[in-house]
């Protein structure tokens, strides 16, 4: 880990990108995120009606030319509620993946830094929390805080702040012994100050390349708690909860799960190739393999 | 050995305690509290206080910490709030289902993830190499319900060689039967395990092939069989098997996807029934078997490194 490591150091973020930049799949995963990104974004203005609309008359219609994507069981189009899903789905990602790292990255930083019983104790915690299962920890954590937007955000957050720690904490075990570390705190520099001064400055890419990967298990997560039914509640449209739904009519409508479930499966590959291809591109020794 | 053993064992009772108080915790951070949330907005005060007496609500924090944990270490994980059954009962009925899924799910991982893990280290850069990435990506990027139901779709709806409504009771059916009903789901989470065997087994094979004592056996001309399987697949275990512990907690949480879609009995469905009927008491329940399942997991997973390879110090 630790040549690894120092090798991400000296990694410039121009360097990153060309290396990204030279693989193929690494572009068809930021089209793909780009596609959805912009799908979230302009979905007021790509809806084709109402999503929360419904239209009695027009229940269960397959795909046609005036639904593309058919409507659902109270009559609502398909393709307004993908689009407007995507905001919900990447929301919930963007924000509870932040709130992890910024939570994950301090207290990794923390732990590697000071050292000694304290790290021990603050590393034991967290392996355990990497060891449950993140679909139940996310599962559990949303059950007894009850079914909304902010406690999805708290359950998503929660099972992703061990790996961020690790991540941090890692770097900066080598980084505190390294000479730049060492004259700084000979100038008198407080232990806060060399904290977010020195050493995150030199590990934030490590986590930033990593976050993307977990953006699609928080996107996953997200999905799959709305599926279970402990999502943002409806009628809002959900991917998950759009799967969900289309489940109950799965025998006579089959484009009402498929369509969300081809929208998840498009963000997170689209998430894994590219933070496959960063992961790659900052780990010298991962990209000769 | 035995030290090492009995080290590691000591290390999990740590661990234990750390996840038991985290799920009482957990369990404490119900809005309002478990008794109100259970009995709902128009349970009268009498019958709120006597749930709460019965749940030992009514009790100091403390005194509810350590009640709890007294019970959990002697076996006693409480009555189900909506069947009045023990909740080691109710897992104890559901537990071998799940426990052939997960079993069917790890051999299919490892039946077709390591192969096709090898080949592609082999054939670096090839198109087998190329291929298996781009299916062990795809295969990661699918959640568990999301592969399921299109797996149900296509195979049981469309081309129907297999049922939709899955297990049928269970005791009476034949051996053809649960084999059949066990196929898709088994299918749909090997798939996944797959994937994670594949990413792992390549990239372990990859770092073996380079070692010096590979390119020695090479030029004493070991045969390609023998140096694969005996001398590089060996010493990529390690992570393999890493992986494959890990990944059993992870299998736990998509067997519960997995089995809501394709209406298997297990763990999964009584989660979801737990959620559903407000049971907090089995809902707690099933949190410490599975902490104490992912515990016994690493644990074992451990234990396994110092038998694959000696060389794990057993300090």
């Amino acid at each position: 880990m630790s040549s690894a490591t120092t090798t991400l150091v000296e990694m410039r973020p121009m360097s990153l990108w060309r290396a990204v930049a030279q693989n193929e799949l690494a572009w068809i995963g930021l089209i793909l995120l780009a596609l959805v990104v912009a799908a979230a974004v302009l979905a007021p203005w790509l809806a084709p009606r109402d999503p929360l609309e419904q239209d009695i008359v027009a229940r269960l219609q397959p795909p046609s030319a005036e639904y593309w994507l058919g409507t659902d069981s109270y009559g609502r189009d398909v393709l307004s509620r993908l689009l407007y899903g995507a905001r919900i789905s990447l929301f919930v990602g963007f924000v509870s993946i932040l709130t992890a790292m910024l939570i994950g990255t301090s207290v990794g930083i923390v732990a590697g830094y000071v050292g000694g019983l304290f790290d021990q104790i603050v590393m034991g915690v967290l392996d355990v929390l990497l060891a449950f299962p993140t679909l139940l920890l996310g599962l559990m954590i949303a059950a007894m805080l009850g079914a909304n937007l902010q406690n999805l955000i708290i359950a998503i957050a929660v099972t992703e702040i061990a790996p961020f720690a690790r991540v941090a904490r890692a770097p900066t075990i080598t980084l505190r012994e390294r000479e730049f570390v060492e004259a700084s705190r000979s100038y008198g520099c407080g232990p806060f100050r060399i904290m977010t001064r020195h050493i995150l400055p030199n590990m934030i890419s490590d986590v930033v390349v990593m976050s993307s990967l977990w953006l699609a298990s928080a996107i996953r997560t997200e999905a799959s708690l709305s599926f279970i039914g402990l999502g943002v509640p409806p009628p809002a449209a959900t991917w998950g909860g759009m799967i969900r739904e289309g489940f109950e009519n799965i025998l006579d409508a089959w484009w009402l799960a498929v369509f969300p479930s081809l929208a998840i499966f498009a963000v997170v590959l689209g998430l894994n190739l590219l933070g496959d291809a960063l992961r790659d591109a900052s780990d010298p020794r991962s990209s000769a393999r | 050995m035995m030290i090492y053993v009995c080290r590691r064992l000591l290390l999990a009772i740590p661990t234990l305690f750390i996840m038991l108080t985290a799920i009482f915790v957990l369990v404490r951070l119900v809005p309002g509290d478990a008794a109100s949330v259970i009995l709902g907005d128009q349970a009268s005060a009498a019958s709120l206080a006597a749930l709460r007496q019965k749940l030992g609500l009514d009790q100091p924090v403390h005194v509810q910490y350590l009640a709890f944990i007294g019970k959990v270490l002697t076996g006693d994980l409480g009555q189900s709030l909506s069947t009045g059954h023990s909740v080691i009962r109710e897992v104890l009925l559901v537990l071998p289902s799940t426990i052939e899924l997960t079993v069917a799910a790890i051999s299919l991982g490892l039946l077709f993830g390591l192969p096709l893990g090898i080949a592609a280290a082999l054939c670096r850069n090839g198109w087998i190499d190329y291929v298996a990435r781009v299916i062990s990506l795809v295969g990661l990027s699918f959640p568990a319900f999301v592969s399921g139901i299109l797996i149900l779709i296509v195979f049981a709806i469309q081309l129907g060689w297999f049922p939709v409504l899955g297990m049928t009771s269970g005791s009476g059916s034949s051996v053809l039967e649960r084999m059949r009903s066990l196929a898709l789901p088994a299918i749909n989470l090997g798939i996944i395990m797959s994937a994670y065997v594949m990413r792992v087994s390549r990239a372990a094979m990859l770092g073996v092939l380079t070692e010096d004592y590979i390119r020695t056996a090479r030029a004493k001309g070991v045969g390609p069989t023998r140096l694969v399987m005996t001398h590089a697949l060996r010493n990529s275990l390690i992570p393999i098997i890493t992986v494959v512990g890990l990944y059993f907690g992870t299998l736990i949480g998509n067997s519960v996807l997995t089995e809501i879609i394709f209406n298997r009995p297990g763990l999964g469905k009584l989660i979801i029934g737990a959620l559903n009927a407000r049971d907090y008491t089995l809902l707690q329940g099933l949190m410490i078997i599975f902490a104490i399942c992912v515990i016994f997991i690493n644990t074992l997973t451990d234990l396994i490194y110092g038998l694959v390879d000696p060389r794990v110090k057993y300090t």
